[in-house]
């Protein structure tokens, strides 16, 4: 192939032409509008370099937002396909691609990074530290991952997108059968922005176990906090055995090796097995944050202490431990022995007793409070009997010999997005809408979020349970069309209706963002909505430093009980403050990752080889570089302290 | 107030969905794998239901009693750490449930990866289904004659189908005999199915193989043996012998019609099994030894014509 071929797409359409100019001319604007209002140095200063827990937070769940609409304009764009038999509006190819992109974008780039941002914005303040344990660290994690993320979408507009499935199971996902370098991006975009998670992961195992206010314990940690760790050991335990598969997929495709070749000793099955090591316990890195938002809310509007603490915590150390022993359940029907799938049919459905656990302890957690329906508690509440549903179908899918008739079918699709979407999307945006003020010191409109709880609720329900019967139906997962004498034609239809309504409760969602930057008050107090953690002890929007003062835990709820009980949360006064000092460095290393990337995906070495110097370079750099950080001084604490109204209060 | 109307919305929809699931092709069973499969589907859509009933009307029970308006001014909620009691409860009952479930599940299983019950020494029918892009061929040993995308079985007889690919990995499923298993390229996995009635059926591959793979179906037909030995020996008057090279360019990446052909290619292209196989994963599968019996036939074919592809309305 000549070298400019290369970078063309495979078959290009109408589609991807107009996606071309709206990206150039959305390029364009943004470059041309930061130059107009003269913030390029503020972009610098402020969030490119920035090593705050805080910011990068808030850039990961900008990130999130964006890849939340990529993913979603795919995810309409199916359903729109598969709306009525035999439907022309996309090929083969292109629904294949979208497919691929779409669960890769919401799984990797969406939900990801959305627990991303909320952890990295809530965990130190919820164990009142001042930053993780590792700040570079964390910016190089970000940064890493938006460059994975963006070498991802760029596979849209040049050279062309993976077409093998979010799953990418060989050799379908070989040379052989996916000569393009779709599945090039999908091996290297990936791996960028799973080094980075697994960076996250133990910036934040060592955040949660070492950087802890003084008296508080492990058992006195707040629930996010909680499933944060958890998290964060299962992230340390499964992206490895990604990054090796990753490795492998990446030596087949460009150096010929034979790993997962269907000849010379090739195992298809070997990435089936290592992908499905790390993507279960995948699904439960972004469903156990989730669970620690709930419990995080829920107690919060239902003004009472959250029920069961302890179960709550065992159950969730006994699922990051189980997570990795079920791995096998993604493929019953490979033809193992009975056996076999009856040992991981069990250990599967084992994992509902923890998860039931947890859902009754929530629902203990409302009875004889007192429920307050905002839209965070409304998303909460929605959860319990969507994620419920969700869950008993998985149990169905843990019978195996059920599981021969569901495998690959839409009942499969129906349940996995009975538990991602109202457990991790509803997390998230309720999350979102929860700590919005602590983010940006102003609260979002609460008319406008009920009315996108609802679109979303009524729009999933309405695009996801027709999907069940049509599975039962026979209709299998993937395929691009299906003809009028197949019958499933009608729900397939309210399928598309129902992603419709979900697509216009994305809008509503940033529109009540743009409402209220224009209208909502701007001071709203340090705790709107009388919470019960530490992270709502401290300023809204949070200073540079966190607290002024360390806080001194004495319970579970050391902040209600500072509030209503008379606790002193913060004893002593001001003293000088150590902060780390901003870097380009992760910025600009992550920049070359991303042509190192790229020189990779298209094998063009030389690129390749100086890109992997810059990398080598900007590492080198670091370790000769003499930075001990800054202080803020006491003068200096007094003046923003002063700013902020209430002050002091719960000093 | 609105969660009831909701939560009443979804159980009119499951009850709604329940009795129209009659004639959904997984619960509409034409055998006994698939019935076996269809019993334990609906056993655990009713004790499912249960779970989700009880969540939901706990739910709303909570949601109405305790909604902040309903409440006195002067309520405060109190502090409960927790109560051995309801926890008890809550983690023995669907300890319970899942001991329940897992004894269902080992039995099932060792149900769907034998021969079929009621079936039991008989002698069964072993057709090798092996997929290419996007095409399925199927090729019978005991009546040396293959057929490409469609599949002719006999009723009331045990059928072993042996399946493995010529590409990536694909998925051989006929929803209404029982469900799926995976072909490889260098292994041979084994799938036990019978048929109980005469029916045409759909069948498909399940597992998502590339461009063609939306319209990577089989035709199904399940006839009476009698009726299966008469098309058998029409096959044999009537259809051309594959050939190597015929065989070979069938392999190329499209779509073919209904085609049928005397002889079978495992004679020239051997399944991946015995001093074949490439690999395999600890499989159940007690005929290891079954391709040396299948592979004496000799074919003396050389005159029969090829029939047009095969057309079935
Ligand atoms: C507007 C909401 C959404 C709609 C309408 C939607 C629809 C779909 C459809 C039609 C498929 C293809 C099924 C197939 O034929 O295999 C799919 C696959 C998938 N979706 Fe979604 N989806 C939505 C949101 C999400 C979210 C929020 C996530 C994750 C957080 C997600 C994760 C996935 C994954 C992992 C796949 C599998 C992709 C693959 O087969 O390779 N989806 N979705
Ligand atoms: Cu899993
Ligand atoms: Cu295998």
């Amino acid at each position: 192939m000549g070298f400019f071929s290369r970078f063309l797409i495979p078959n290009p359409s109408p589609v991807i032409y107009s996606s071309m100019v709206a990206i150039g001319v959305t390029v364009l604007l943004i470059i041309v509008g930061i130059t107009h209002f003269k913030k390029w140095f503020y972009l610098w200063s402020g969030w490119l370099t920035t090593v705050d827990h805080k910011r990068i937070g808030i850039m990961y769940l900008i990130s999130a937002l964006l890849m939340l609409f990529r993913g979603g304009v795919d995810a309409v764009m199916m359903r729109a396909q598969l709306a009525v038999p035999d439907n022309k509006l996309l090929d083969s190819q292109h629904y294949n691609e979208i497919f691929s992109t779409h669960g890769v974008v919401m799984i990797l780039f969406m939900a990801m990074p959305y627990i991303m941002a909320l952890m990295n914005f809530v965990v130190p303040l919820q164990i009142g530290a001042r930053d993780v344990a590792f700040p570079r660290l964390n910016a190089i994690s970000f940064w890493l991952f938006f460059m994975g993320a963006m070498l991802f979408n760029i596979s849209f507009v040049i050279g062309g997108s993976p077409d093998a499935g979010w799953s990418s199971y060989f050799p379908l996902a070989g040379n052989e059968f996916s000569p393009h370098v779709g599945t090039n991006y999908y091996m290297i975009g990936i791996q960028i922005a799973g080094i980075g998670t697994l960076m996250t992961g133990i910036n934040f195992l060592t955040t949660i176990l070492k950087m802890r206010a003084p008296g508080m314990t492990l058992m006195k940690m707040p629930m996010f906090t909680w499933s944060s760790l958890v998290t964060s050991i299962i992230i340390v335990f499964a992206f490895p055995v990604l990054t090796v598969a990753l490795i492998m997929g990446t030596m087949d495709r460009l150096f010929a090796t034979k790993f997962f070749t269907m000849t010379d000793g090739g195992m298809d099955m070997l990435w089936a097995n290592l992908f499905w090591v790390w993507g279960h316990p995948e699904v439960y890195i972004l469903i156990l944050p989730a669970f620690g938002l709930f419990s995080e809310i829920i107690p919060t509007f239902s003004r009472r202490n959250l029920y069961g603490y302890r179960s709550m915590v065992a159950s969730m150390v006994f699922i990051s431990i189980y997570s990795f022993f079920v791995w096998t359940h993604h493929f019953f029907t490979m033809g193992q022995a009975a056996y076999v799938n009856s040992i991981f049919s069990i250990t599967t459905m084992v994992i509902a007793i923890p998860t039931g656990i947890k859902i009754f302890n929530w629902l203990f957690t409302m009875w004889k409070g007192r429920i307050r329906f905002t839209v965070p508690m409304l998303y909460s509440i929605g959860f319990i009997p969507l994620f419920t549903i969700g869950g008993v179908t998985g149990v169905m899918l843990a019978m195996s010999a059920a599981d021969y008739q569901y495998h690959n079918t839409m009942f499969l699709v129906a349940h996995f997005h009975n538990v991602i979407i109202p457990g991790v999307v509803f997390a998230v945006l309720g999350a979102g809408t929860y700590y919005w003020p602590k983010m940006f010191g102003f609260m979002l409109n609460e008319r406008i979020g009920k009315w996108a709880f609802w679109f979303l609720t009524i729009g999933f329900c309405l695009a996801f349970f027709p999907m069940y019967i049509t599975g039962l139906d026979g209709q299998a997962r993937r395929i691009y069309t299906y003809s009028e004498s197949t019958g499933f034609g009608p729900l397939n239809m309210i399928s598309f209706i129902g992603a419709v309504l979900m697509a216009i409760s994305f809008v509503l969602i940033v529109y009540t963002i743009y409402y209220s930057i224009r209208h909502a008050p701007k001071d709203v107090g340090d705790d709107p909505w009388d919470a019960r953690s530490l992270e709502w002890a401290t300023h809204n929007p949070v200073p540079e430093y966190n607290f002024a003062i360390i806080p001194q835990v004495n319970s579970r709820e050391t902040f209600w009980d500072a509030k209503y009980k008379g606790h002193e949360l913060f004893k002593g006064d001001y003293e000088k403050i150590h902060m780390p000092n901003n870097s380009g460095v992760p910025f600009i290393m992550s920049c070359i990752f991303f042509v190192f990337g790229f020189a990779l995906v298209f094998s063009i070495w030389f690129l390749a080889i100086i890109g992997l110097i810059g990398i080598f370079v900007c590492m080198a750099h670091r370790s000769f570089e003499i930075d001990h950080g800054h202080y803020i001084s006491v003068e200096e604490i007094k003046e923003t302290e002063a700013k902020f109204r209430g002050v002091n209060k719960w000093k | 107030m609105k969660i009831k109307w909701v939560l009443l919305a979804f159980l009119s929809t499951i009850v709604n969905v329940l009795s129209g699931c009659e004639s959904l092709a997984v619960l509409d069973p034409k055998g006994p794998q698939a019935q076996t499969q269809a019993n334990v589907i609906w056993l655990s859509i009713a004790i499912m239901a249960v779970i989700v009933i009880v969540v939901c009307a706990i739910l709303v029970f909570v949601l109405t009693k305790y909604r902040d308006s309903k409440l006195p001014k002067d309520y405060e909620p109190p502090y409960i750490e927790g109560n051995h009691v309801v926890e008890t409860i809550i983690v023995g009952v669907p300890i319970l449930i899942v001991i329940f479930f897992s004894v269902v599940s080992v039995i099932s299983n060792n149900k769907v990866e034998a021969t079929p019950e009621g079936y039991k020494g008989q002698d069964p029918l072993v057709i090798y289904a092996s997929s290419s892009d996007w095409k399925w061929h199927f090729s019978y040993p005991e009546n040396d004659i293959e057929t490409v995308n469609y599949l002719y079985i006999p009723t009331n007889r045990p059928l072993e189908f042996k399946l493995y690919s010529f590409g990536p990995i694909t998925s051989f499923w006929i929803p209404q005999l029982g469900g799926q298993k995976y072909a490889m390229s260098n292994m041979v996995t084994t799938l036990h199915l019978a048929a109980d009635e005469s029916v045409e059926m759909m069948g498909r591959n399940a597992n998502f193989s590339g461009k063609g793979f939306a319209e990577n179906t089989f035709h199904v037909e399940a006839m009476s043996q009698d009726k299966f030995d008469e098309w058998v020996k029409e096959v044999k008057e009537t259809a051309k012998p594959i050939t190597e090279v015929r065989f070979n360019e069938l392999l190329k990446p499209g779509h073919e019609g209904q085609l049928t052909f005397t002889g079978t290619h495992l004679d020239f292209s051997p399944a991946p099994e015995g001093e074949n196989a490439g690999h395999h994963h600890g499989s159940s599968d007690s005929n290891a030894n079954s391709k040396g019996e299948h592979m004496e036939h000799d074919h003396k074919s050389s005159n029969s014509k090829e029939k047009s592809p095969h057309k079935h309305e």
